[in-house]
């Protein structure tokens, strides 16, 4: 590459690895799931993976990737292995009655209730 | 940076798996209805197919897009510039990272990934198969590779696959820094000294054509293949809008600074809004994809050498017991 604009291109012996093309199965490891905690107080949250040989690089490499802009205090790593899931074909096991106001604060008007009583009462005396 | 949406539509067999229509059906109405697709969902062998193709080469872009810039950080003109170069360079490798893990989720390994780049099996954006040959196509591309670039991957972040789009909105958050660092020493150039200025606009009239009109592909024909894209949301704009985008967005702001691009023909007409200009050679846009550009044997020698060097550690810390796992998401 000795035409190369790059000094440090054609400083060095890039021929030395023509013959290069193939990386080996798994040399790039396994992979952890990432969750970035953004300040105290906030939940984790899953923001990605990273390529590691074992949990203590996947921290390191976490922290490159994922608290390099955004402000970051802490994070977890989990290897994708011991991350255990539903099917998203099965979402439909989540579906329920379609209305749920019986279980919602909202759907209990306790106030017009006394108003009621409170007007009715007022009725009877007059 | 450097999303390229360019797909070669001879680099596509139709695949012999028939989908099942009823899943097929099930697909569409999904997508339809703005729904995300995930990883462990059914999809048409083709969807797959294409992302993985697509966000691959993507991913490529952005490691082999670090190379030329790479080239400017030990001659950056001040210390200020050297650490947002430093940094957006940083940016892009990680970009690599995040895309290579969003495309590794449709089936492909890393690996695989990495040996059909440094075998020519994979594409990445032809603009990287171009010198930057002084400071001023630095900015020149910090502004308008990193703006076409942002066009591109803005429309690709409202695709129907969820992983590529939470990809993408990261990457577009990071992306304007890169955007308006390049701006700012596009500008400082195009208000400086005489020299500055001829600095400048040699740097434009070098990178407009071909590679920024090169950038979002040949204009599409409305193949019936297209048109299944963009019906599965895999591709949200056809080249055309995208380039006629780019160009209303950021040829006033060539002008505004007094500049020229090398194209008499171009202009904006005010009827129809579209941008009228010269067809770039789109023979060269082929032959540079297929190898033969003035770069493409250095930047893959670059990465060939870089992997080489690197592979003793990752050896080193290999673990022999562990396996290969789809990530989730």
């Amino acid at each position: 590459m000795q035409n190369s604009l790059d000094p440090r291109i054609r400083r060095s012996d890039l021929d030395s690895a023509s013959g290069f093309n193939q990386v080996g199965e798994n040399e790039n490891w396994e992979t952890f799931a990432v969750f970035h905690q953004d300040k105290r107080g906030d939940a984790h949250v899953f923001v990605g993976i990273v390529h590691a040989p074992d949990p203590e690089l996947a921290l390191v490499f976490a922290k490159e990737q994922y608290g390099r802009r955004k402000k970051t205090v802490n994070m977890w790593v989990v290897r994708s292995t011991d991350i255990y899931t539903f099917r998203h074909e099965d979402e439909d096991m989540f579906a329920t009655v379609p209305e749920k106001n019986y279980r919602e604060a909202s759907g209990y008007p306790v106030r017009k209730r006394i108003n009621k009583y409170l007007h009715d009462l007022e009725e009877a005396h007059s | 940076m450097y999303g390229n949406a360019y797909i070669d539509k001879n680099d596509i067999r139709p695949s012999t798996d028939v989908d099942d229509p009823v899943k097929l059906e099930e697909f569409e109405a999904r997508i339809a209805r703005g729904e995300k697709i995930e990883p462990d969902d059914w999809m048409p062998a083709k969807y797959r197919k294409t992302l993985i193709r697509m966000i691959e080469q993507h991913a490529h872009s952005e490691i082999i897009g670090a190379l030329p810039e790479g080239t400017w950080i030990t001659r950056a003109p001040s210390f200020k510039r050297k650490l947002a170069l430093i940094a957006k360079v940083q940016d892009e490798v990680g970009h690599g990272h995040l895309l290579y893990a969003a495309a590794e989720t449709l089936g492909k390994s890393r690996e695989a990934m990495i040996n059909d780049l440094l075998n020519g099996k994979s594409k990445y954006s032809n603009v990287f198969n171009y010198p930057a040959k002084t400071w001023a196509d630095i900015a020149v591309i910090g502004f308008l590779v990193d703006a076409g670039a942002i066009v591109n991957q803005l429309a690709n972040s409202k695709g129907s696959y969820g992983p590529y789009c939470r990809a993408l909105e990261r990457i577009c958050y990071e992306e304007s820094f890169h955007l308006k660092q390049g701006y700012d020493a596009f500008v400082a150039l195009a208000a400086g000294t005489p020299k500055q200025r001829a600095m400048v606009q040699d740097a434009l009239n070098r990178w407009w054509f071909p590679p920024l009109m090169h950038f979002f592909g040949p204009p599409d024909d409305l193949s019936v293949h297209s048109e299944e894209l963009i019906r599965w949301k895999v591709k949200m704009m056809t080249n055309e809008e995208m380039r006629q985008e780019f160009m209303d967005q950021y040829v006033p702001k060539i002008w505004e600074m007094g500049l020229t691009l090398p194209d008499p023909k171009l202009r904006r007409d005010e009827t129809t809004g579209k941008w009228e200009y010269t067809q770039p050679d789109w023979d060269e846009f082929f032959r540079v994809i297929n190898g033969d550009g003035p770069c493409n044997k250095e930047r893959l020698a670059v990465r060939r050498y870089a992997e080489l060097s690197g592979r003793w550690v990752r050896e080193a810390l290999k673990n022999p017991k562990q396996v290969h796992h789809v990530p989730y998401a």
